[in-house]
């Protein structure tokens, strides 16, 4: 049973091969936007970390900024 | 209306929706692989290698499918000067692109067993290969142009004129003789696949469809971010 999935008739290097090369690309896909995400929030998160208490709290009133720093988003 | 698609507005819900759309994209896609690599049966010509087709079709579709969106949203964007319009293109354009190219290298994979080639410049592969090239150029004029009036105005013209290819895929299987074969779904006639394959195809859409999405919500809100970014620098 569980080899004649993994043989198909002798497809199963193109199925899975196919299947394989779907997944690569998604999991690719997905570090690389997740990792630009990171980079993007971890840029934030320093510059708001450098801004003085008056800008601090002016940018606070933000709602997004507040969301970005409340770390709601992380996946 | 348009107010409601102001990016302040939107990131509360953004920001949260990933994580659900990826458990539901877990969920969906394990029904999907095992309808389709289990329990789907083999097709009476082709035997296990149609089970290429729950991953080639759905990338497929929905590369074309993003790209007509980016097109109508680039437009009605540059019309209506809605910059965020531009914004949900540009989230929207990788995972489009990385369709497309699953598309076109599961089809190659696919044609050996079928056709006994890797690659035929057939009208149908050609016009994929095509989509793929104008999808790599609207990706690279958001990296080479700066100034957001031109970026704006470029990746228009590119959408306008990439969308001309898409009736041109759809349709070539009936304008010419193919390899490829005819559609074998059809929304407005009787479809010619089974429902034994067509389900676990529309489960294995359903799949990619919450995959984009979720790629959409990650690249979107990185787009805020970076937005935000720039508007610190300005305090």
């Amino acid at each position: 049973m569980i080899s004649e999935i993994f043989y198909m008739d002798g497809y199963g290097i193109y199925v899975w091969g196919s299947f394989a090369f779907t997944f690569l690309s998604f999991m690719s896909l997905y570090l690389v936007i997740k990792n630009q995400y990171e980079r993007e929030k971890n840029k934030f998160i320093v510059k708001f970390g450098n801004l003085n208490s008056e800008r601090a709290a002016s940018a606070r009133l933000q709602r997004i900024n507040r969301e970005i720093l409340s770390n709601t988003s992380t996946i | 209306m348009f107010q409601l698609l102001e990016p302040n507005r939107i990131f509360s819900i953004t920001s949260k929706a990933p994580k659900y759309v990826l458990l539901l994209f877990i969920l969906v896609v394990s029904i999907g692989l095992t309808e389709a690599l289990i329990l789907s049966p083999e097709d009476y010509k082709q035997s296990h290698s149609v089970r290429i087709m729950y991953v080639h079709v759905p990338a497929a579709w929905i590369s074309l499918g993003i790209f007509s969106t980016i097109t109508i949203l680039s437009i009605v964007g540059y019309i209506f000067k809605i910059k965020n319009f531009f914004l949900i293109s540009k989230s929207l354009a990788p995972s489009g692109f990385v369709f497309n190219l699953i598309a076109l290298v599961t089809g190659s994979i696919w044609g050996k067993p079928t056709w006994g080639t890797w690659w035929a410049w057939d009208a149908r592969i050609t016009s994929m290969l095509i989509l793929a090239l104008f999808y790599l150029m609207y990706l690279i004029a958001w990296r080479i142009y700066e100034d957001k009036e031109q970026v704006f105005k470029v990746t228009s013209i590119i959408t306008i004129l990439g969308i001309i290819n898409v009736p041109i895929i759809k349709y070539s299987v009936d304008w010419w003789n193919t390899l490829h074969q005819p559609a074998s779904i059809n929304i407005l006639s009787k479809s010619t696949i089974h429902s034994s394959m067509l389900v676990p195809l529309l489960i294995m859409t359903a799949a990619f469809a919450l995959f984009s999405l979720l790629i959409f919500l990650m690249k979107y809100n990185t787009e805020l971010i970076k937005i935000k970014n720039k508007g610190l620098d300005r305090l």
